[in-house]
């Protein structure tokens, strides 16, 4: 069989299970729709959440970006995990104890305004709708470079997709589907780490692979990387510094506090049917993120030894162009692998002088993509690999999907404008604001626009600088009032906004940036992407400070807050 | 009140360990302390490029269920568990 035909009967396959999925698990109350019927078991719960956290980043583009950054590219991996403690301890336990559907609907009854729980539904919803745009475009580059399909019809497939689980079952379809992605996904990804692993080390684990001896030779794997990557002029791969130690402290910071505050992640805490199943959930979810996070390390280096070998086999001896083998042509193809016989010698030189190396272009998001190809692997992995991509985008996609349309159906309509409606017709509305944040985020993908790439770090800003720090108070601090949240929420979200568009442009308009994106300029050499933990001290100071000039809040706010810290008595999720 | 006060400050106690614990495998161990570390060499890894690529995430997973565990049996000892069904 074809690789395209199997490609085609496995992504089909995969489909096929998520649309049957979709028609057993109809919601039929808003509760079903928002919090999957709050019965979800913890383990199941960990399953999906760990979909709806990795995206089409974490599945296709994480291992590329540590594959050239060595030692830097830890930050994403303890960035991206390290929230989940921070979550399980201060956050998922006693939002589930609130027992409500939202994140803002947390904020607002607990600061007692209005105001605050709309500031947070705009943090919700910029957040959420700049994250769901990269998933977006995973799902139509997935289908235009494994199934040949225009991007265009690629994405619209995807949307189609997504709408009929995610508007039919609302969180409860997303939940079933989810866990079902989950199993895709990890497949896809660890089978081909371990066949990689095997060839090259002999070791099928790969985490314990990475760390072990290249095969037949008493030489470890990442001694003789370092060595190959010094030879060509590259840092050392196991100690190349992401710009400065300061810089990765502050960056891993980051990526924790906003994971720890991303809505459509907390959110998933609200389906279990206990606080103590909060807790145990977040391990799960974390057992089950830390299967792909801590075997992404050795797809890295290995991917990056591999392409290295295939390029230059023994020291001096360069690959023949002509002489290529296929994934190198498939991947030129796509534009995203580039060469340039520089010294038109007909061989390809690799190395870090711009002026010698005649592998101008190697686009990181290949590595994962081309993985199973340059390890020769049979065609049902390397089409497995495309059906995993596309879980993991869809997973997530809907997931944020969820999270503005509850945001927009629960909190804006019901909540702030249109309290009298009644369940049925709350339940239309999310299935309205489904469809219409599908639509929009279809338009998106469509045309993205130009601030795309630079947005992902404004999501996790925001959710860092605004969102965790608001919902941290609210439960730690009993003293904290609605005039100090929303004035550290705000000054929060300012300082970071301010930094990100100082460096980056105004809504990444690279013209208006005022202070231009290099280092020098940078307070304390921290790179704006670095910046959420920055604005999320800001929060807390600036809170605090306001505070404590201002009134305490009313007692029923106090015993609000001493309800939620303790887990006896929590019900099931209500709206009232 | 006074029951619930106490459970709440063992319950700080436990989270403020179990950050500490957070910080130190990972800002500590994993990026302030790299250099280091990385002189001492377990199998092929270099002890602190270990710790910010796999060490640190173990340790994240088995802290969560520490803590979990944990706050089970201090929700029992103060009295303020869930309903059993």
């Amino acid at each position: 069989m074809t690789l395209q035909a199997m490609t085609y009967l496995v992504v089909g396959f995969t489909f096929a299970i998520y649309i049957g999925i979709a028609i057993w698990a109809r919601a039929g109350t808003t509760k079903e729709f928002y919090v999957a019927g709050g019965g979800i078991h913890p383990i199941a719960n960990g399953m999906a959440t760990a979909a709806d956290w990795m995206s089409a980043a974490s599945f296709i583009s994480m291992a590329g970006l540590i594959a050239f950054m060595g030692y830097g590219g830890s930050v994403f991996l303890m960035g991206w995990t390290g929230g989940y403690v921070l979550l399980a301890m201060l956050l998922a336990p006693y939002l589930r104890k609130f027992g409500k559907f939202t994140v803002p609907e947390f904020i607002g009854d607990r600061y007692y305004s209005k105001a605050a729980r709309i500031v947070a539904v705009i943090c919700l919803i910029v957040a959420s709708v700049t994250y769901v745009i990269g998933q977006m475009k995973g799902i139509g580059v997935a289908f235009s470079r494994f199934l040949e399909v225009d991007y265009t019809i690629g994405l619209s497939i995807g949307m189609g997709i997504v709408f009929i689980y995610a508007v039919m079952g609302g969180m409860k379809g997303i939940t079933y589907t989810q866990i079902a992605q989950y199993c895709v996904l990890i497949l896809a990804y660890t089978i081909p780490a371990i066949f990689i692993s095997l060839s090259l080390t002999g070791n099928p684990i790969p985490q314990l692979g990475l760390g072990s001896t290249m095969a037949g030779t008493d030489v470890f794997l990442l001694d003789r990387l370092d060595l190959v990557l010094r030879d060509l002029g590259f840092l050392e791969y196991t100690t190349n510094v992401r710009l400065s130690t300061t810089n990765m402290f502050m960056y891993t910071l980051s990526l924790m506090i906003g994971t720890a505050g991303l809505p459509h992640v907390i959110i998933r805490f609200f389906t279990v049917p206990k606080v103590k199943d909060a807790r145990s959930s977040a391990g799960w979810a974390l057992v089950f993120i830390a299967i792909l996070y801590t075997t992404a390390p050795s797809v890295a280096a290995m991917a990056r030894l591999n392409l290295i070998e295939t390029i230059e086999p023994t020291p001096g001896e360069y690959m023949v162009y002509d002489e290529r083998p296929d994934w190198i042509k498939n991947w030129e193809a796509t534009g995203l692998l580039a060469f340039e016989d520089k010294n038109g010698d007909g061989k390809i030189q690799y190395n870090a002088n711009p002026e010698t190396n005649e592998m101008v272009k190697v686009d990181r998001d290949i590595m994962v993509l081309a993985n199973p190809e340059i390890a020769g692997l049979p065609n049902w992995v390397i089409a497995l690999v495309a059906a995993g991509g596309l879980a993991a985008a869809l997973s997530t996609a809907a997931g944020l999907l969820l999270a503005i349309s509850s945001a927009i159906s629960h909190d804006l309509l019901k909540g702030v404008f249109r309290p009298e409606i009644s369940e049925k017709q709350e339940l239309l509305a999310s299935r309205v604001a489904m469809a219409g944040a599908i639509l929009l985020a279809g338009y998106l993908g469509f045309n993205p626009p130009d601030f795309a790439a630079g947005t992902v770090a404004l999501a996790f800003g925001l959710a860092a600088s605004s969102i965790f720090p608001a919902l941290m108070m609210g439960i730690f601090y009993k003293r904290m009032n609605k005039e100090g949240a929303i004035a550290g929420m705000t000054a929060g979200l300012g300082v970071t906004l301010l930094y990100v568009f100082q460096h980056k442009g105004i809504m990444f308009i690279a013209s208006t940036s005022y202070l231009g994106d290099m280092s020098p300029n940078w307070f304390f050499g921290i790179e704006p992407n670095a910046f959420g933990a920055v604005g999320a001290m800001v929060n807390f100071a600036v809170a605090f400070a306001v505070a404590k000039m201002t009134a305490p809040p009313p007692q029923e706010i106090m015993d609000l807050v001493e309800h939620i810290r303790v887990p006896a008595g929590a019900g099931t999720p209500t709206s009232h | 009140m006074s029951k619930n006060a106490s459970y709440w400050s063992a319950n700080l106690r436990l989270v403020a360990l179990c950050l500490v614990i957070w910080f130190v495998v990972s800002y500590l161990f994993g990026i302030i302390l790299v250099e280091q570390l990385n002189t001492i060499q377990i199998g092929g890894y270099k002890l602190g490029f270990w710790f910010a690529q796999q060490g640190s995430i173990y340790v994240f997973v088995a802290l969560i269920f520490f803590y979990a565990n944990r706050m089970g049996k201090l929700d029992r000892k103060h009295d303020v568990h869930e309903d059993d069904e």
